[in-house]
């Protein structure tokens, strides 16, 4: 078979992918008998049509662009960190120990401090599964998810023993220092005349937005990203270029934890303002998905993030404003990396099948 | 030389080919057959046909359309034109599967079998009779053995495919054809992988099937195989086909003029050597693999400036794992021993800068043996490939980031340089033939102007015009001064190349020679692990002072 035209690879697999989604979603919610029409378009409401809803969709947009470029490095790499969920969980304990522990004179100091105590706290988690997968080559899928667990263990016993306060009933850290708050969309100069009433979305979207073109720097611009890429798709070219395993391992996967960790400054400091439980909300599974419908590719995590955000948001709209439950979207999501990842290859043959007939017609015309 | 030499062209001795042929109709038949890539055309109005019983040869330089060809006959592609007939009936081949059904079998060039199966697991593949698989393999049991008599196939069917060895595994791969009652074999470069004696028991095996009526067609771009093996021969290039001849009746400089378009030098001419100074030298290498295997014992050699020292051997000898150590190859569980020395200075055998990175900082150049699988980044662009192994150079950076442009411009320029096709550098490099492949690695090598080189199989799965451009490479570099260790399993190559030889057997070095007193048999001899020097063999006295 031929290989599809650019476009058709990376616009129309992935159109075609998300309406095969939404069609099976429009007989899962018929099922239930309720209107998919209704459904959709209270998603679209909630999500896309109201300044609330866009700040709502944008700062979930935040979250899932750092946990899909996460996903995206290591699988440069060949490395599949699905353990994005319990790095963002160690990243929150950094934001949180960075913004009590340290007087930070203004936001922007503190927004950077939190962000290296992010990263770093990230980077930190996977490190000892990094380091097993480089040296002993424990398979990072299992370390990783094991790491998880043992995050939401570490996080609890931090947040009931640890940092809560005294005399709190829930186990979550003190409120942190109200002048370290991270303007939201409503309180920028200028996109406060979109967002008139306060919305989550906040200035940590323009650190993902950097970091997007950070990664792409990185792994396309700078020769770390070429070892990383090399060592991804060939080991044995990577040993014979002298390209060292073990270290170019443990590069991606630090960055890997470390714009996982990040997630965080978004959720803990942009908009919670204290540490909470189970502060990554499943950010860091989304990621994956992300990162598989954004062809591990910065631009595409960037737009996956945005589907991902409307459908998170849509998704508890439909809660809100129907009878459909707000489990709902984990369907839709569900669906979603289905059909864009699972059974991509699917729709593609479908489609390159349909390609290759398309260019002979001409070719015939003009023997004819 | 090969017993049946005599017997190679059709209707041979006492009329092996039956003489039915005249009458039935063609067992494949091609008209008109085209099919584009885009803007290349890979086949245009391919038209042949090809007697029952007969073995067919098709020859033509890589990216001549072939494989292209042969893949529209394996319903891999579809023909964007023409008409396709299997004995004598207009054929739809979709897919492998209508192929398979009208008779077709193809034996890869790299082979598709299950390593972790056994023989007969992995001929009853796909093809079993029903869910519980007893009464298939009880089957396959059966007709494996009738076949392996009938056509000296002989394969251990309860063996592991992993322990076979390469020329056993093709034998599993025509038995896997067979089975599915293919009377059509088509063979893809079915030589490149096996060595002088595998290919001539794999010609004998061929000629008997075609005796028993199958029909074969053949592959390659090596001459003197359709010459030995072929009873017509069809010629492609550029899509082409610019003849279909009788063997009987041609010659290889025929044949080779037809495929490049021009009178191609078959003999390798160079000057006598002149070699200077010991650049590179080897004392007791030892190599022993994650297993505890020795797979590399106690070699010793000189390299010096001028020269191309030649190493023979059969595939699996300690050759790889010789290359592996003096360009830094070496895996982690891997433990060398011995001692290396460049110009006089210690090189690590292991651990820090015994890496390809530093072997190269210090003047040791690789074309490594797998370039699909170390030379290259087969995903990668070709200029991205540029870069393999020099991702550093200063000059390609421009500060954190890399300069691009700069690793393009030079791929570009190789490209023009190295004469190397398409000159597209944004194309990956799976995208280009094997010829262009290993003259992106010989450029990217070559250029960087190392004292030493290594360079292994240059040649493997490379067509006649590049080879003769590449074998000039060499001999030039050589008269440049750098110091050449050629490894190749191509004796042919060893003996027109090398100004010195020395065979490797069971992880030593069996002896050196030299090319201009020596003979294939000797170094045959050496090959097969007999020592030769010693001949009066019939009461060893005690024991040998080379072990065998």
């Amino acid at each position: 078979m031929q290989p599809l035209p650019k476009w058709a690879d990376l616009v129309l697999v992935p159109l075609i992918s998300l309406t095969l989604a939404a069609f099976v979603t429009a007989l899962v919610i018929l099922s239930i008998g309720e209107s998919p029409w209704f459904a959709l378009t209270t998603m679209v409401q909630g999500a896309l049509m109201t300044a609330s809803g866009w700040g709502h969709t944008l700062f979930y947009t935040t979250s899932f662009i750092f946990t899909g470029l996460a996903v995206t490095v290591g699988f440069h790499a060949g490395l599949f960190n699905i353990g994005g969920e319990g790095q963002a969980q160690l990243g929150g304990l950094g934001v949180a120990l960075a913004c009590l522990c340290i007087p930070w004179p203004h936001w922007t100091l503190a927004l950077f401090g939190a962000s290296l105590a992010a990263a770093a706290f990230g980077a930190a988690w996977i490190a000892i599964p990094a380091w097993l997968q480089a040296k002993r080559g424990s398979h990072i899928v299992i370390t990783t998810i094991m790491f998880n667990y043992i995050a939401a263990s570490l996080l609890m016993f931090m947040l009931v023993d640890v940092l809560r306060p005294m005399g709190a009933q829930d186990p979550s850290s003190a409120r942190f220092p109200a002048e370290l708050a991270l303007p939201r969309f409503n309180q920028i100069p200028g996109l406060d005349l979109l967002f008139p009433r306060s919305v989550p979305a906040n200035v940590t979207l323009f650190l993902a937005l950097a970091a997007a073109l950070v990664i792409w720097l990185l792994l396309w611009h700078s020769r770390t990203g070429y070892r990383i890429r090399a060592l991804g798709k060939s080991e044995g070219a990577a040993r014979y270029a002298g390209i060292g395993p073990v270290k170019t391992t443990m590069t991606a996967l630090l960055i890997s934890g470390a714009l996982a960790g990040l997630m965080s400054v978004n959720n803990v400091m942009g908009d919670a303002g204290r540490l909470l439980g189970n502060s990554a909300a499943g950010a860091g599974f989304i990621g994956i998905a992300v990162a598989l419908m954004g062809r591990n590719h910065p631009l595409g995590v960037v737009l996956a993030a945005f589907l991902f955000g409307f459908i998170f948001q849509g998704g508890s709209e439909l809660g809100f404003m129907t009878a459909i439950p707000i489990e709902m979207r984990v369907v839709i999501q569900g669906l979603v990396i289905l059909f864009t990842g699972a059974l991509d290859m699917m729709v593609r043959m479908g489609l390159e099948r349909v390609f290759a007939r398309l260019p002979r017609r001409p070719s015939k015309a003009k023997a004819a | 030389m090969p017993g049946d030499a005599g017997g190679r062209h059709a209707g041979g001795p006492g009329g092996l080919n039956p003489p039915a042929s005249v009458t039935d109709p063609p067992a494949i038949e091609l008209r008109g057959i085209s099919k584009s890539f885009g803007p290349v055309r890979a086949n245009d109005e391919v038209s042949f046909s090809v007697p029952k019983g007969t073995i067919h040869g098709i020859i033509g330089e890589n990216g001549a359309g072939k494989s292209t060809l042969m893949s529209i006959l394996y319903g891999f592609y579809r023909a964007d034109q023409g008409e396709i007939l299997v004995h004598g009936r207009p054929t739809a081949l979709p897919d492998s599967l209508s192929a398979i059904r009208a008779g077709i079998g193809m034996v890869f060039q790299h082979f598709k079998l299950v390593q972790n199966f056994t023989v007969l697991e992995n001929v009853i593949l796909g093809a079993e009779d029903g869910p519980l698989l007893g009464r298939s393999l009880r089957r396959a049991r059966d007709s494996l053995t009738a076949l392996a008599r009938e056509y000296g196939l002989e394969v251990d069917p309860d063996a592991l495919v992993e322990d076979l060895s390469v020329g056993h595994q093709q034998r599993v791969e025509i038995l896997k054809a067979l089975w599915r009652n293919a009377d059509i074999l088509i063979l893809d470069e079915p030589t490149g992988v096996l060595t002088p004696p595998e290919a001539n028991h794999l010609f004998r095996i061929l000629k008997g099937l075609r005796d028993q009526g199958k029909t074969i067609l053949l592959i390659t771009h090596k001459l003197r195989e359709i010459m030995e093996a072929t009873d017509t021969v069809s010629v492609m290039r550029r899509g082409r086909l610019v003849g279909t001849l009788r063997t009987a009746t041609t010659s290889p400089a025929r044949l080779a003029e037809l495929m490049v378009g021009r009178k191609v030098l078959l003999e390798t001419v160079k000057a006598p050597a002149r070699p200077g100074p010991i650049l590179l030298s080897a004392e007791n290498l030892t190599l022993q693999d994650e297993h505890g295997v020795e797979r590399l014992k106690s070699v010793s050699l000189t390299l010096r400036a001028g020269e191309i020292l030649g190493i023979a051997g059969v595939a699996g000898n300690g050759q790889s794992e010789l290359l592996s150590i003096l360009g830094g190859m070496t895996r982690p569980g891997e433990k060398v021993s011995g001692r290396l020395t460049l110009k006089g200075r210690d090189l690590p055998l292991s651990g820090r800068g015994a890496d390809g990175k530093s072997r190269r900082q210090a003047g040791i150049g690789h074309v490594p043996e797998d370039r699909q699988n170390a030379g290259l980044i087969l995903d990668f662009t070709a200029w991205e490939n540029t870069a393999l192994g020099y991702d550093d150079d200063p000059a390609w950076a421009r500060g954190f980031l890399t300069d691009n442009q700069a690793i393009r411009d030079d791929t570009a320029r190789k490209m023009q340089t190295w004469d190397i096709r398409p000159p597209i550098h944004t194309l990956a490099a799976k995208s280009f033939s094997g010829g262009n492949q290993q003259k992106l690695v010989i450029a990217r090598e070559f250029e960087q102007d190392p004292d030493i080189l290594l360079i292994g199989q240059p040649t493997r799965g490379v067509d006649i015009g590049a080879i003769e451009f590449i074998h000039k490479q060499i001999i030039a570099l050589r008269d440049q001064g750098k110091a050449i260790l050629l490894v190749s399993v191509e004796l042919d190559e060893i003996m027109s190349l090398s100004d010195r030889i020395a065979v490797m057997f069971d992880g030593r070095i069996m002896g050196e020679r030299d090319p201009a007193t020596t003979s294939e048999g000797d170094i045959g001899c050496l090959m097969a692990g007999i020592a030769p020097a010693r001949i009066p063999e019939q009461t060893p006295p005690g024991p040998t002072a080379e072990a065998p």
